[in-house]
């Protein structure tokens, strides 16, 4: 048997006890439905509110997060999450309102939502925003309907090849793979840059479009971004920017101006939405001129014009040839458009470019005092991130080693194996929220483990030592498929 | 305001050892011509003025504490949510957490969602859940994708109650696309007094998925059980999409034989938030876990012999499979899931069990005083939860109009999406009505003129 | 590594036997997949199949695969216990590993096991 050490909820449950309790009826009673109707049982935890406190509180603490430390995710800017923005997005005007309530009385919601998109326009550079998409992916689905819907307006139905670099997020060839369409995947070049001739040899009429990252998974912005989309837009073409790593272009550069027609924007990442453990997350989509009218619907707009006595009134607008509803009602609003609304009303111009400044230094720091010691396979100025090889001559420890050691320094790992055309990769993202102090105890520890890597490998493969928890037995899990606990009573006849 | 931890001289220091002069040789990279644009945007508030502009924004709106007596439902419940929710919600070690790739530093999150999806598995009698849909809407819409990938696109017809909740429908025609399915059912002026028996005739050999909601969008209980039985028989797939606080009541969907289960969590613990975010929830059988989209956790061991939860059969998703995949999605809906968890557990069976009354009894009652005022009346006969539609005497936009003045939303007007149903009004009372609220509601209607 | 000289090998990875038309992954390929937890066969008996059709989906812990048609013809048998056990790709990838028999196959870009091993051996490090 193995050792427990935090019970689950349906073990702390003992049948009687009672939590937090409801008032009595106020009301006439009224019989219940046929029996035929009703469930016999309902086998659920009992237990009281200590219980329940103390055993979230002991989870609580076997995680590590970002008010923990260091946490340096490639592609996930893992940044500091503004406390403020959690007192924000409870006001009780925000938490209170109904998804259905007459227009009229939800103005506060709607002009927080129509400036959002309007900043949003502004930085990114786009035509159009909509607020609608849950999460990055489900942008990136958005992007890729509204992409199809545009070629198929113009009757031109034989598009059905995405060109993916091999670098890219799973979720880009994932996302054209809803759509049924056929992915063709563009090598990067010696560089990090999408390869140029290869990318030529693929534009042809039945192109869809490209989905490029840029910055790139490697961290690299595309030294040669104005041909690659003059290549991809001559063969009729439309470029799709996955916004992952927008964080690295802030009043930097707007991936509109640089002629991108679709990019969702993370506000989980670039505008400080906490992550909550995987979710929720919230991931409006921009889009240049030409698709607009096939934004998702429904947009907020202002609906009668204001004059000098009276503001004007904010409500819902269906863009003409919508792709359509991506999720029941308007996006995520509480937990997303309200704190990245909060974070950007902070910053302000000056703010956001100071955050991509130091977002990129703060990778280039960290990348110039670990050269020499790592691999860095494309080793040039990078943006917000970078990629190392976890690897050494005549050393069998791997990337997932290093990961693993680096707990034992009270760090959370980089993103490791992607992107996946990095032999071992370790891939570093710092962000803008870490001070020099921490960048430094973390090169310090990278180095300490290489060195560790050639004297005391063993250390490394059976890393984590300091943690609570050690190496998880992966094949058990997928093959035994527990996937699910039940009350202590049920238990031998469930299982 | 800044967050940025770096003063001027560690600055200075660390583009030395980068090797450039300054922050902006950092981005040679970036074409010229668009480097550096001036954006116009409001100038940088402090926090306390941040604080204070948000604060003016949130009491423009009227909301449904505070100002308002409320029996919009349509998908989102107004209910009691126990502080202690939010109390560990608020924990950073949760909330400032990622994804759970590390297993070693991230059993909080792994074990809450192992138990929520074991709360969730209990609750609606399937054997797998996920914890990783954005709302009830999606989530359906990944039933249908499940059902594709299941019959590798030999069935391509989907079958859906026109009961099932207008923006569901919707999301599926959307997410469907790509996919050049035949979609039968789905029909706003089809006839709605009819129960669940009007679909049988149109699931045939090439269905893949039949879709009803339960309570139906009109808060009707149907026992689809007979509906199940004739679908399977036809070798099709069943989504029922459940309200989750009837479920603490009623009959559960795998009782009735349903293949996957899913709807929205909203009511268990999550605010109402403006319509999000929400969490939709998915459970299934376990031969169709490969099929799943989503994140799941196992419980396995780690190498000191202690029990403990990892991601599991990830090889399915999208980082991996790719093009293959179910789905893009990525995320876990962790935070609201933990949300979800500790509603439950902290209601307990007794509490939720009482929350499932008080919604019954008042909606009960609620229906029952309406119906007394001349003109109005119950449209439906069939049992109901917590939610009932309303014949007006004139159209429901003028009803909600009436009551607005009044202080009073007073339904989801139906004839928003059913043509022939624009004197009706749906109707929802939870626990959060109190009799008084009601009477209000039942005065107010009886002065309309 | 065990290549049996009797069957024929594709470049990704599928073996082929001539004298019983059976398909299967070879044990290199189950090595690089490591823990396989899950096998899909796509075809059913007395389908036709072309080479370089899909035939069957297998993940591992870590990775997923989609195996193809060594050889053109009609599915004579599929391996149903196959996915109550896809352990057994690992343990037994060239005997119970089997995936369907395609009767009388007329195989596409097939090599033999001397350059099946020499194949490996370049893409192996």
């Amino acid at each position: 048997m193995a050792t427990i050490v935090e019970p689950t909820i349906f073990e702390l449950s003992s049948p009687g006890r009672l939590g937090v309790t409801m008032p009595a009826s106020d009301v006439p009673a009224t019989a219940l439905p046929p029996k035929n109707l009703l469930r016999s049982e309902l086998p659920l935890p009992e237990l009281a509110e200590v219980d329940v406190v103390r055993h979230y509180t002991r989870l609580s603490k076997f995680n590590y997060s970002v008010d923990d430390g260091f946490y340096p995710l490639g592609s996930c800017t893992m940044k500091y999450n503004p406390k403020i923005n959690e007192d924000t997005c409870r006001l009780p005007g925000f938490l209170y309102t109904h998804p259905l309530q007459p227009i009229e009385t939800v103005q506060g919601n709607l002009v927080l939502m129509y400036e959002l998109q309007e900043w949003l326009k502004e930085i990114s550079g786009f035509a159009g925003i909509t607020l609608q998409p849950a999460a990055g992916a489900h942008g990136e689905f958005t992007g890729v309907l509204m992409m199809a819907a545009y070629h198929k307006s113009r009757n031109d139905t034989k598009r059905t090849k995405m060109l993916i670099p091999d670098a890219a997020h799973g979720t880009n060839p994932a996302s054209a793979g809803m759509l049924g369409m056929s992915v063709v995947t563009i090598p990067s070049d010696e560089r990090g840059n999408v390869d140029l001739k290869a990318l030529e040899a693929a534009c042809d009429d039945t192109v869809v479009g490209m989905m490029l990252t840029n910055p790139n998974t490697l961290g690299m912005f595309d030294e040669h971004i104005e041909k690659v989309v003059e290549l991809v837009h001559k063969c009729g073409g439309l470029m799709y920017g996955d916004g992952a790593n927008l964080n690295a272009l802030l009043g930097i550069v707007r991936p509109g101006d640089v002629g991108f027609d679709v990019m969702h924007i993370n506000l989980h990442k670039t505008f400080s939405v906490p992550h909550g453990g995987g979710g929720p997350g919230s991931g409006p989509v921009g889009v240049s001129k030409r698709l607009v009218d096939f934004l998702p619907s429904p947009l907020v707009g202002i609906v009668e014009e204001g004059d000098d006595e009276m503001e004007p009134l904010y409500g819902f607008i269906t863009p003409k040839q919508s792709i359509g509803r991506m999720k029941a009602f308007h996006g995520h609003f509480g937990g997303g458009l309200v704190r990245a609304y909060t974070y950007i009303s902070m910053h302000g111009p000056n703010g956001l470019k100071d955050i991509s400044q130091y977002a990129v230094l703060n990778a280039n720091y960290l990348q110039a005092r670990l050269r020499g010691t790592y691999k860095i396979p494309y080793d040039r100025i990078c943006m917000h991130e970078f990629v190392a090889e976890g690897a050494f001559e005549g050393s069998d420890v791997r990337a997932l080693d290093i990961a693993k050691r680096l707990m034992d320094y009270n760090f959370h790992p980089p993103t490791n194996y992607f992107p996946l055309i990095v032999h071992e990769a370790l891939m570093i993202e710092p962000t803008e929220t870490e001070n020099k102090d921490t960048l430094d105890r973390f090169a310090d520890a990278l180095i300490k483990i290489a060195e560790e890597a050639r004297s005391q490998p063993e250390l490394l493969h059976d890393a984590p030592h300091t943690t609570k928890f050690g190496r998880m037995d992966e094949v058990k899990a997928a093959r035994e498929l527990v996937l699910c606990c039940w009350l202590p009573e049920n238990y031998e006849s469930m299982r | 305001m800044t967050y940025i931890p770096i003063s001027p001289n560690e600055r200075d220091a660390m583009l030395k050892t980068v090797g450039v002069k300054s922050l902006d040789d950092l981005f040679d990279a970036v074409p010229k011509k668009h480097r550096f644009p001036k954006l116009d945007l409001p100038p940088a508030l402090t926090e306390m003025e941040a604080a204070s502009l948000l604060s003016e924004m949130a009491n423009t709106n009227e909301n449904v504490r505070e100002h308002m007596i409320s029996f919009l439902g349509a998908g989102a419940y107004n209910h009691y949510v126990p502080s202690v929710v939010d109390h560990m919600l608020r924990r950073g070690e949760f909330y400032t957490a990622y994804t759970p790739y590390q297993p070693e530093i991230s059993q909080g999150t792994l074990q809450a969602i192992f138990e929520y999806q074991s709360l969730m598995t209990n609750l609606t009698g399937m054997e797998v859940s996920n914890a990783s849909h954005y709302d009830g809407a999606t989530a359906t819409a990944e039933a249908v994708n499940l059902a594709f990938a299941q019959f590798r696109g030999r069935r391509k017809k989907i079958v859906m109650s026109p009961t099932v909740h207008p923006q569901y429908r919707e999301v599926i025609r959307t997410y469907s696309q790509g996919m050049g399915l035949e979609e039968a059912g789905d029909d706003a002026t089809a006839d709605l007094e009819v129960g669940p028996g009007a679909l049988m005739s149109l699931i045939d050999e090439n269905t893949m998925l039949v879709v009803v909601q339960y309570p139906d969008f009109f808060g009707r209980i149907h026992d689809y059980t007979k509906l199940i039985e004739d679908a399977h028989a036809k070798g099709s797939l069943v989504c029922v999409v459940a309200n989750p606080t009837a479920l603490l009541m009623l009959k559960t969907p795998a009782e009735m034989g349903a293949d996957i289960v899913v709807g929205e969590a909203q009511p268990f613990g999550i605010p109402l938030w403006y319509g999000g975010p929400y969490l939709g929830f998915f459970t299934t059988k376990k031969s169709y876990v490969h099929k799943m989209a989503g994140r799941l956790i196992g419980e396995t061991v780690d190498n000191r012999g202690q029990r403990s939860y990892v991601l599991t059969l990830t090889a399915r998703e999208q980082h991996i499979k790719r093009e293959r995949a179910t789905s893009n999605i990525c995320t876990n809906q962790g935070l609201l899931a933990l949300a979800s968890a500790v509603y439950m557990s902290s209601l307990g069976k007794t509490g939720l069990q009482q929350v499932a009354n008080l919604c019954y009894q008042k909606a009960h009652y609620a229906a029952a005083e309406l119906s007394k005022i001349d003109g109005f009346g119950l449209c439906f006969s069939e049992p109901f939860f917590h939610e009932f539609v309303l014949c007006c005497p004139k159209p429901a936009s003028e009803v909600n109009a009436y009551l607005l003045d009044h202080g009073i939303f007073g339904g989801y007007d139906l004839g928003t999406d059913y043509p022939s149903l624009e004197n009706h009004l749906l109707v929802a009372v939870t626990e959060m009505n109190s009799k008084q609220e009601i009477d209000t509601l039942v005065e107010v209607l009886k002065e309309m003129e | 590594m065990k290549i049996p000289s009797s069957l024929k090998y594709t470049k990704s990875d599928e073996w082929f036997d001539p004298a019983s038309g059976a398909v299967g992954i070879t044990d290199f390929a189950q090595s690089q997949l490591s823990d396989i937890v899950f096998v899909e066969l796509l075809v059913e008996e007395g389908e036709q199949v072309t080479v370089g059709k899909a035939i069957a989906s297998v993940e591992s812990v870590k990775a997923s695969a989609e195996i193809y048609a060594p050889a053109a013809g009609k599915v004579s048998a599929v391996n149903k216990g196959l996915s109550d056990k896809p352990e057994t790709l690992n343990s037994d990838p060239f005997g119970e590993g089997w995936m369907i028999k395609i009767a009388g196959g007329t195989t596409g870009d097939v090599m033999d096991s001397a350059a099946y091993e020499k194949d490996c051996a370049g893409r192996a490090h």
